[in-house]
């Protein structure tokens, strides 16, 4: 096959943050592919008992996996907000550039403020204690 | 000036209607998934306790069980779509390439099929 440039071509776009919202989306998706995976384990551990369950809990409740869990619950929030602003871009409306920019700040905000409100809840006093 | 190849202008036949089919799907997964995701989440955070007696409990309540196997299925399919679309962007080297798709689509069937027979092993089994 000749040598040829194979779009997209990462090195030539001038960095706007559009751009990085859209790769934020891409990157977001991969580590909730991988967040699938983690899920598929702990179903699998719950359907295999009480004991074997046990055992994937005291292995997920590491303190490392508090980091995957927290940047597991940005990404879902993210990838989800930026998702519908693809959706809403797939009818046609806001590709204007001004829109384009203002939905940009909109999901970014959004996403931090809702993920800060659920990890909130999440390390609620006495929360996931059992 | 036709765009149509020599085999597809003695077939008259047009395109095979299949060249969105990627993208459709992409965007009909998107759209299940925002309620499916949302609802899991939600259930999830709810539960007082993630403790093996408390988890099985929620997942025999009515809704749970299939509120999670659909939710599973649309998610491993639009990320079985999505991986698809970053090796094709990012992995140029062809071998490397197909390997990679391949291990994608091995990994995301396992996936949904293994995490369908878990929830219904949890579901409809037994006394514990």
């Amino acid at each position: 096959m000749p040598e040829r440039p194979l779009s997209p071509h990462l090195s030539v776009y001038k960095f706007k943050y559009t751009l990085a919202t859209s790769i934020l989306n891409r990157f977001a998706g991969l580590i909730l592919s991988l967040g699938l995976l983690l899920f598929v384990y702990w179903l699998v551990a719950l359907a295999a008992g009480a004991r074997a369950y046990a055992q994937a809990r005291e292995l997920l409740g590491l303190g490392a996996f508090k980091v995957v869990y927290a940047v597991l619950l940005a990404a879902f929030v993210y990838h989800t907000a930026a998702g519908v602003r693809h959706l809403v871009w797939d009818s046609g409306r806001g590709l204007a550039r001004d829109s384009a920019r203002r939905s940009a700040w909109v999901i970014s905000i959004l996403s931090i403020l809702v993920t800060l409100l659920l990890a909130y809840w999440l390390l609620r006093p006495g929360a996931y204690a059992r | 000036m036709s765009l149509r190849g020599p085999l597809g202008q003695v077939l008259g036949r047009g395109s095979a209607k299949e060249g969105v089919h990627h993208w459709w799907l992409q965007r009909l997964t998107s759209i299940a998934l925002v309620p499916l995701s949302i609802g899991f989440v939600v259930s999830l955070m709810g539960l007082p306790a993630l403790d093996y007696v408390t988890l099985v409990a929620w997942m025999r309540q009515g809704g749970t069980a299939l509120g999670l196997v659909l939710f599973v299925l649309v998610a491993a399919r639009h990320s079985h779509l999505g991986v698809r679309v970053v090796i094709e962007d990012y992995v140029h080297t062809p071998g490397v390439k197909t390997l990679a798709l391949v291990i994608s689509d091995f990994s995301h069937i396992l996936a949904a099929a293994a995490a369908v027979f878990a929830i219904l092993k949890v579901a409809l089994g037994g006394r514990w």
